[in-house]
């Protein structure tokens, strides 16, 4: 099964440190302004995830979110998830070290999509924490 | 001050410093935990000053400093409040080579801009407020014989606010005016990549303003943001920034059950339509460069048209005269006055305007112009440069529904008014819109039915203060730039009087 969100090495890393500094982290990806259609990263606890926000991944043990009406344009998309230094300011966690998280996109090839297509629909909502199986964050 | 303004520049002239620390109670304080960070240019990559990196405990010494003025400046005459805005403005436009520097050295942006555009309307935007407050007035109905209804404007007191970096002078000016006139005191937070022209701009009117009415932390989003969002002690937040930490906003102001205006993202349509190929005159002309401001302020606006639809029947026309207009851009040293296009903001912001252009390609969109990084060579190559880039596609591509915030525009066709306006609002956002047509009927229908909140009719990228600016959907909520931002800054109080000796004769 074709994994839609992963990461580099570096980006492991780097969530591995924030998951020691700030505990149980969660990250979410909008569309909007200035810092945006870049991945948030944040405290778990200090971000509420809705019914109409979709699990599109777990990466290092952290899930990974996007909104509904924003996925309906990465279906087909796998997004990586690297690091850079020096981002713009923003309430995501990694700023204040000097880093950014950045999203590099590929399109999936006809074969994964088939795949992706023939799969169960991603869930939705912070139930879909319970479903994560790769060990909490 | 530039020693060559094409080359090199140097920061550290009068009226800059090389640290800065917050600005609390009418003066700079040094962060609590003595921390601090480097702020750079995105011209090179150069270090300008160190800056106070604060946190939670700084935010809660600037609202120390906030509320012990509050009661002071509530009660201060409005006329009285005026003229302290007027002084801030003269002082802006004492100092506007400072500050104009200043700018485009902290963001990147051509001088040429912020000389034209960014400062003088950063001061402008104090003196209409000063006209504002001076000429409100409260109301009064006689409800009956015996009894007066009296509505009074009160401030609402202590008011936090989280500016981006995208014009971090102008953003600041528009957040502070309208809290100041209504006689409010402020906890701002600069963007920590942007700090330096507010900071100067603190330094410029330190004695104007009694102190403890404007604060500064500066600080990262995370360090300082989320504690001033989330303080008990503000009475309203205002954020400009991105979606999700919008949303992130919302719910900490719902913890404390505070009001807040929201200026989010945009995609928004610029709408050509054949009439403006009628002729080859003037307003063909404005069109066109209508078409090419997706690239002002290098593409790093909220309300960047970064779509534009083009009627069909013109379609190859336009497209041939555009784009040649896009090539004309300059791209280069932003201290340079012919520099039409400077640096990006920042290292992560170049990486994601990148990984679009390799988005565009992927989903097969057709690039005609740019779509690269631009190597400028000497002491510019380490600064963060992207080519104006033009594609042609069509709505149901990433590149034409995801902010890219760079300059990169999308482009599409439409055949008919009503598939005009269906592409225009096949957005998530709704914050700006353009729409050219020589035909008044055509444009004012179509701006109508366009769901935004600016709607350029036959021009973009106009901010003058008394038009009103904000977003229908997911670009958010309230209205700036405009007297009615002063109703989300204070409070209504109803004095329901009566003159009646008489019991009611309930008890």
């Amino acid at each position: 099964m074709p994994r839609r969100v992963i990461v580099t090495a570096e980006a492991a890393a780097l969530i591995g440190r924030l998951k020691q500094q700030h505990g149980p982290l969660i990250f979410h990806q909008s569309g909007g302004c200035c810092e945006g259609t870049a991945p948030m990263c944040f405290r778990q606890r200090d971000f509420r995830i809705g019914q109409h926000d979709v699990l599109l991944g777990v990466i290092e043990g952290c899930p990974f979110y996007v909104g509904e009406a924003a996925f309906r344009y990465w279906a087909y998309i796998e997004l990586t998830i690297g690091v850079v230094t020096g981002g713009s300011d923003s309430f995501s966690l990694e700023v204040a070290d000097g880093a950014r998280f950045v999203t590099r996109s590929r399109l999936f090839d006809d074969a994964e999509a088939a795949v992706l297509d023939a799969a169960e629909p991603l869930p939705r909502g912070p139930q879909a924490l319970a479903t994560m199986t790769s060990g909490g964050c | 001050m530039p020693d060559d303004q094409t080359r090199t520049f140097v920061w550290n002239a009068a009226g800059q410093r090389e640290r800065y620390d917050n600005f609390i109670g009418g003066k700079w304080v040094a962060p609590v935990k003595g921390r601090y960070f480097a702020d750079s240019s995105p011209i090179n990559g150069k270090i300008l000053a160190e800056v106070a990196r604060s946190s939670a405990e700084d935010v809660e010494l600037a609202l120390d400093a906030a509320h012990a003025a509050r009661d002071s400046w509530g009660r201060t005459p409005p006329a009285e409040r005026a003229r302290m805005l007027n002084k801030i403005a003269d002082r802006i436009e004492e100092n506007l080579e400072l500050l104009a520097h200043t700018e485009t050295i902290d963001n990147g942006k051509p001088i040429r801009e912020t000389r034209a555009a960014d400062i003088p309307l950063g001061a402008d935007h104090f003196r209409y407020f000063a006209g504002c407050i001076r000429a409100e007035e409260g109301t009064l109905a006689e409800l009956d014989n015996d009894t007066v209804a009296y509505h009074f404007k009160e401030p609402m007191g202590v008011v936090g606010q989280i500016i981006p970096w995208n014009f971090p002078f102008l953003m600041a000016a528009w957040k502070m005016a309208p809290a100041l006139a209504a006689g409010n005191c402020v906890v701002i937070k600069p963007a920590s990549d942007t700090p330096l022209s507010l900071a100067v701009l603190m330094d410029l009117v330190a004695d104007v303003l009694p102190p403890g009415v404007v604060n500064v932390v500066n600080g990262h989003g995370s360090e300082v943001g989320a504690p001033l969002a989330s303080s008990p002690r503000i009475a309203k937040i205002a954020f400009t920034g991105e979606t999700t930490t919008g949303r992130q906003i919302m719910q900490y102001a719902s913890e404390n059950l505070i009001p807040m205006t929201l200026e989010l993202g945009g995609k928004s349509p610029n709408i050509f339509f054949a009439d403006v190929m009628d002729a080859d005159d003037a307003f063909l002309d404005k069109a066109l460069e209508g078409f090419a401001l997706f690239a002002f302020n290098k593409g790093e606006v909220c309300t960047c048209p970064s779509r534009a639809l083009i009627e069909e029947s013109i379609f190859d026309r336009f497209m041939e005269k555009a784009v040649a207009r896009v090539a004309r851009i300059k791209l280069g040293n932003p201290l340079d006055p012919s520099t039409m296009m400077g640096a990006q903001a920042s290292h992560g912001q170049i990486e994601k305007i990148l990984d679009y252009i390799n988005v565009g390609r992927q989903e097969g969109a057709n690039c005609v112009i740019g779509g690269e990084r631009a190597h400028l060579g000497g002491e510019l190559e380490d600064g963060f440069y992207v080519k104006p880039t033009v594609f042609v596609g069509h709505n149901k591509m990433r590149i034409f529904q995801e902010e890219i915030f760079g300059p990169v525009l999308s482009v599409t066709r439409f055949k008919t008014l009503d598939e005009a306006i269906e592409i225009g609002n096949d957005t998530l956002y709704g914050l700006g819109a353009g729409v050219w047509s020589r035909n008044g009927t055509t444009a004012y229908r179509v701006g109508r039915e366009i769901k935004a909140g600016r709607v350029w009719t036959n021009c973009y990228h106009m901010y003058p203060a008394h038009a009103a600016f904000g977003g229908y959907k997911q670009s958010g909520f309230g209205r700036e730039t405009h007297k009615i931002i002063l109703d989300h800054y204070q409070q209504t109080k109803n004095l329901l009087v009566s003159y009646s000796p008489k019991a009611m004769g309930f008890f």
